[in-house]
């Protein structure tokens, strides 16, 4: 392919990129500057980034261009650009989590998967958007200003990595992390019409991964395509020694998954739970074509019971905000991070106080108490310990229908993307976009969203949710790159192709 | 009502949060919506059930008792709000753990 | 608030049952830290010994020291506990400045090892503390507080916190409440964290010094009136810094109570501060709300659930403890509990066993350590094993006492050289030149000017009456500066005379 120009690069898929680097059809540093300059014309529209830092990012193309000249073998991601959430340290850029009480935070050590990225050659552009401490499902409660939907700017792109996914979306890089506690990688893919992957609890390393809830959080990629998501998958996955929770095997095969996208024979399960009210009329039309596609491909789909999936959301209600009230302690105006009030009278008490009531927004103040008073003596049994029992349960449930079924698929996200501050000061309806996510992260095991359609009433994207065993996250690629495939086909192209949200 | 606001005014107090009376009212309403919302985890029964501990479950996990670089003490106080003598300066504590 | 009398030990005694119970911190004896690989050695400069881990880092995870758990399972088995087959780590929840993630990783509901015991001996009654469990946590950082007068927190302006010691391991060892001890109750803490002490020290798992607080001590206390269906309220005393403390603060505990009880009223449920200098306790700053730690399993650390081939072979390996070690000395001395305890009181048994190790007799050894030595230690007002002297030196003196070198004055000249600092046992003796005279021409010289001197004596003796042969004898011994063979020089004299 001769040299492409700005725009085109920033169309062509990691994979492409990667390849026509390793070829020597163009080099990394382009390839950086193209996304670069795509971001300066989209950015202050889609407001992805809290922090770009273009001269780490040549730099680090740069390096991998030497490399390539010296002859060295390259990894298979090596020159392509990547979005960071920023809940994951970066040692040379600050690290915010969407909070005020990490303005400009600098860590001193760079996170695992941070560091596995940098080490397979993919060029960090910068950090991206997020709701705060990573709790919320539309990036409304980050404390700088929200990000907007590339396929309608007057939307949210989701949340908790709406930042990440409205960056892919909008071709300010091919590739982002995100992090998916409650849905919060799958949820913005949905809403933005691409790809977004929830591995295995544990197969990728916390290390680093600034904690919400530390019995949930997943690192995961947001991507254009199935096969870049099985790539990023490999280059961020397997065990860490510093994670005591990373899971000691091998990585499953979701590369090779990706590219067989073969459904024939499999077992499809439609879990019965997730339909009914409060589901948009075209997201389940859209998911119910996305069962018919499935069984024209030579799956085998029925419907599947969970009875304790009702039970899902208000489990996760409990234990998140749990953990998170115990893991967000720290922020105590001691050691780093804003302090408020310390006038040489005040005490440690009072500035810490202070301080926490200045630094985080409503929602994470809400989850804390809402944590403190679910772990308090007394009510233990009957809130967080009754969770913890309710998970087991849905663990069950999905072990029981993993009995009948290799898969089983759902939307991903009740409705379209909604508009920007429709359930802003609304915590109960913000909560209902995880419902069909939030049991995976329960049980800790594989779920993908991919584009399955535009729901007609609206014309925006809508997410199909594909679940698997835990450590069998391959699955997820298969059945994910055979939609992928057939719908591009029967479209004309990815999904993406028709978002009019960017003028660009 | 499943929660006071006088008990939301203690959380507060607990999780060192100083909030103002509005605020305390605003989240004291939201509260109660949330946590009669998450009480319906005890219409399950689960007498015998164990309560949940990992996705993939293992057990054991340590290290060697051997050195790993440290960081030095400029690194670990180049984010602090106050140092002095190479220390963390704090403001006054008055109750004694 | 009234300040109570205290009631005199006895007579609070003859009215209160005491109950003790006691918590004792041990920092472990690990090259690296309880959850990271930062060194935990003492004297770094403040904040160098840390990393993202124990510095409590936004993203920074836990990982679990595996020789730290293998020290708490000799501790657990040492003290005849049941080692847990399956246990995890929970958060303990509150705010404060040395704490880097304001929550403690320690074990809250499922300790590592749970129902044992630990016996001692106080005035020859034994005594069995039950040990409610040991458990596993870390520790937090160390503050200086500036500006308050006495550099305690009450009255400074601020602090200053070094993280080194954060996330240093420590093992909390809990006895159960411990009856029966009436007014020995004070003897009996002292004996258990005494042994405690000397248990640990022999596995090796800690340099148990509480000068330097690596054995930190809490001790319980609370009166039940003779007779009585219900406990009494127990206090918790911290700042006991010695074993000595451990006693003092008792006992003083049970007169404060008693005289709050006498007086009618009801002892406070409170955490108490021992103070060295005059022996008493005052309350700890008191907190508005009893503290609810809202503990929860530590989520990001997996269960510890020890192999039992793994907790056999740790068994095994479990070196002599101090108890069967002083019965088999005990034995091996031929020594009767009398005997046995009067070395121990003094704390002479490892002086003791060691000078044997060292070639002296058990008697000969327990003869210097319990006689002349622990009469020179009393003078100084030190305690034995803080004499200048050690038990190698000790041995030798006795080997040349035993050789006829020395006399048993002699060596008691040689061993105040030694503990001036004069050197060892040989270098004092030709230095000083304090060996036993036997040259028989000197002793002969000695024993004629002797005769010489006492001519009333002398005939005495010549009479027939041989007992006064000992005044002679004396008078040799004092011209030779003692240095004579006395019973050589007896036999001369008698020689002489008869």
């Amino acid at each position: 392919m001769a040299a492409e120009t700005a725009g085109d690069l920033t169309r062509l898929t990691a994979a492409q990129i990667a390849s026509a680097v390793a070829a020597g059809q163009v080099s990394a540093v382009e390839v950086t500057q193209a996304h670069l300059d795509r971001i300066a014309a989209v950015d202050p529209d889609v407001q992805a980034f809290l922090h770009i830092a273009p001269k780490i990012a040549v730099a680090a193309a740069r390096d991998v261009d030497h490399r390539r000249a010296a002859g060295e073998p390259l990894g298979p991601l090596a020159g392509v650009p990547l979005a960071l959430k920023d809940v994951l340290t970066t040692a040379d850029m600050p690290t915010t989590c969407g909070s005020k009480i990490l303005e400009g935070w600098r860590p001193p050590y760079d996170a695992t998967v941070t560091q596995r990225l940098r080490s397979a050659g993919v060029v960090i552009l910068g950090k991206t958007n997020m709701d705060e401490f990573a709790m919320g499902s539309s990036t409304e409660n980050s404390a700088y200003g929200v990000s907007h939907n590339p396929w309608d700017l007057t939307r949210v792109p989701g949340g908790s990595s709406g930042g990440s996914s409205a960056a892919v979306a909008a071709y300010e890089a091919p590739l982002a992390i995100g992090t998916d506690t409650g849905g919060s990688i799958r949820q913005p893919a949905a809403v933005c019409g691409i790809v977004g992957m929830k591995p295995t609890y544990g197969g990728s390393s916390r290390y680093g991964l600034v904690a919400f809830a530390s019995s949930l959080d997943t690192p995961g990629p947001l991507t254009r395509t199935v096969l870049d998501a099985a790539l990023l998958h490999e280059a961020i996955s397997g065990h860490d020694w510093r994670d005591s929770t990373s899971v000691d095997a091998p990585v499953p095969p979701v590369v090779a998954a990706a590219r067989q996208a073969d459904v024939s024979g499999l077992r499809v399960g439609v879990v019965a739970e997730f339909s009914g009210d409060g589901y948009q009329p075209g997201v389940m039309a859209r998911f119910n074509e996305s069962v018919e596609l499935l069984e024209s491909l030579g799956a085998k789909v029925v419907e599947v019971s969970c009875p304790h999936f009702v039970y899902a959301l208000p489990a996760y209600y409990l234990i998140s905000p749990s953990e998170c009230s115990s893991n967000l302690a720290r922020f105590d105006a001691m050691r780093y991070g804003l302090r408020v009030g310390d006038d040489g009278v005040a005490s440690a008490d009072e500035v810490m106080s202070l301080t926490r009531a200045a630094g985080f927004g409503p929602e994470v103040k809400r989850r804390i108490m809402l944590g403190t008073y679910a772990l308090s003596s007394g009510y233990y049994d009957a809130y967080y310990g009754k969770a913890q029992q309710v998970r087991t349960l849905i663990c069950r449930d999905f072990d029981a229908a993993f009995e009948q079924v290799d898969v089983l698929i759902s939307p991903t996200t009740p409705t379209t993307a909604f508009p920007i501050g429709e359930r802003a000061d609304d915590p109960m309806a913000m909560y209902l976009a995880d419902l069909c996510t939030i049991p995976s992260d329960l049980a800790g095991n594989a779920a993908i969203s991919v584009p399955c359609g535009l729901a007609p009433e609206d014309g925006l994207p809508v997410g199909l949710q594909v679940m698997a065993p835990a450590l069998a996250d391959d699955r997820c690629y298969r059945v994910a790159a055979a939609v992928e495939a057939a719908l591009e086909q029967r479209w004309g192209g990815p999904l993406l192709a028709q978002a009019k949200g960017l003028s660009k | 009502m499943s929660i006071t606001r006088d008990e939301v005014a203690h959380l507060a107090r607990l999780s060192r949060l100083a909030l103002s009376d509005a605020e305390l009212d605003h989240f004291a309403g939201q509260l109660d919506q949330i946590i009669s919302a998450v009480a319906r985890v005890q219409e399950v029964a689960a007498d015998q059930i164990p309560p949940m501990t990992h996705a993939v479950p293992v057990v054991n996990v340590f290290r060697d008792d051997v050195e790993v670089e440290c960081l030095t003490a400029a690194q670990a106080l180049a984010n602090a709000p106050a140092a002095e003598q190479d220390r963390f300066r704090v403001p006054r504590i008055l109750t004694e753990e | 608030m009234s300040v109570t009398e205290l009631v005199p030990y006895d007579e609070a005694l003859s009215r209160y049952e005491p109950v003790i119970g006691l918590e004792t911190h041990v920092e472990l004896g690990t090259a690296t830290k309880m959850f990271c690989g930062c060194p935990t050695s003492f004297g770094a400069a403040p904040n160098t010994a840390v990393c993202p881990v124990c510095l409590g880092l936004p993203g920074s995870l836990p990982v679990t020291n595996r020789v730290a758990i293998e020290y708490t399972i000799k501790i657990g088995l040492a003290l005849n506990c049941s080692i847990a087959t399956w246990c995890r780590f929970a958060r303990k929840n509150y705010f404060y400045p040395d704490m880097p993630k304001d929550f403690q990783i320690s074990q809250y509901d499922e300790p590592l090892c749970t129902d044992g015991y630990l016996d001692v001996i106080v005035d020859g009654r034994e005594f069995r503390v039950g040990i409610e469990r040991v458990h596993l946590e870390e520790d937090t950082g160390k503050s200086l507080h500036v500006g308050g007068a006495t550099g305690r927190i009450h009255g400074a302006d601020y602090s200053l916190v070094d993280y080194n010691r954060a996330g240093i391991p420590l093992v909390e060892v809990v006895t159960k409440p411990v009856v029966g001890t009436g007014p020995l109750a004070p003897h009996v803490a002292r004996a258990y964290v005494t042994e405690l002490r000397d248990l640990l020290r022999s596995l090796g798992v800690s340099d148990v010094r509480m000068e330097e607080g690596s054995l930190r001590c809490d001790v319980n206390t609370s009166l039940n009136a003779v007779g009585a269906a219900e406990w009494g309220t127990r206090t918790e005393t911290k700042n006991v810094n010695s074993l000595r403390s451990v006693e003092r603060a008792v006992r003083f505990e049970i007169e404060r109570q008693a005289g709050v009880l006498d007086a009618g009223g009801r002892v406070v449920q409170e955490t108490r501060h021992f103070h060295e200098d005059n022996g008493t306790t005052t309350p700890g700053r008191s907190k508005e709300e009893a503290q609810d730690y809202r503990y929860f399993p530590e989520p990001d650390l997996v269960p510890v659930a020890p192999p039992p081939d793994w907790v056999d072979s740790l068994r095994a390996a479990l070196p002599e403890l101090p108890a069967a070690r002083r019965a088999r000395l005990q034995a091996e001395w031929g020594l009767s509990d009398l005997d046995m305890a009067a070395l121990l009181n003094v704390g002479a048994l490892d002086l003791v066993g060691d000078t044997v190790a060292a070639g002296a007799s058990p008697a000969d050894a327990r003869k210097w350590w319990l006689g002349e030595l622990a009469r020179r230690a009393n003078d100084s007002g030190v305690e034995l094993h803080a004499l200048a002297i050690t038990p190698d030196q000790v041995a030798r003196v006795s080997e040349l006492v035993r050789t006829g070198t020395l006399n048993d004055k002699l060596a008691r000249q040689v061993l105040e050289a030694i503990l001036a600092g004069e050197g060892s046992p040989d270098e004092v003796v030709a230095a000083r030149g304090l060996a036993v005279v036997s040259d028989e021409s000197v002793l002969a010289e000695a024993v004629d000017a002797a005769i010489a001197a006492y001519p009333d004596v002398a005939a005495k003796i010549r009479d027939g009456r041989v007992a006064a042969a000992g005044a002679l004898v004396g008078a040799v011994m004092k011209a030779t500066r003692g240095q004579a063979d006395a019973a050589r020089a007896r036999e001369l004299i008698l020689q002489r005379l008869t």
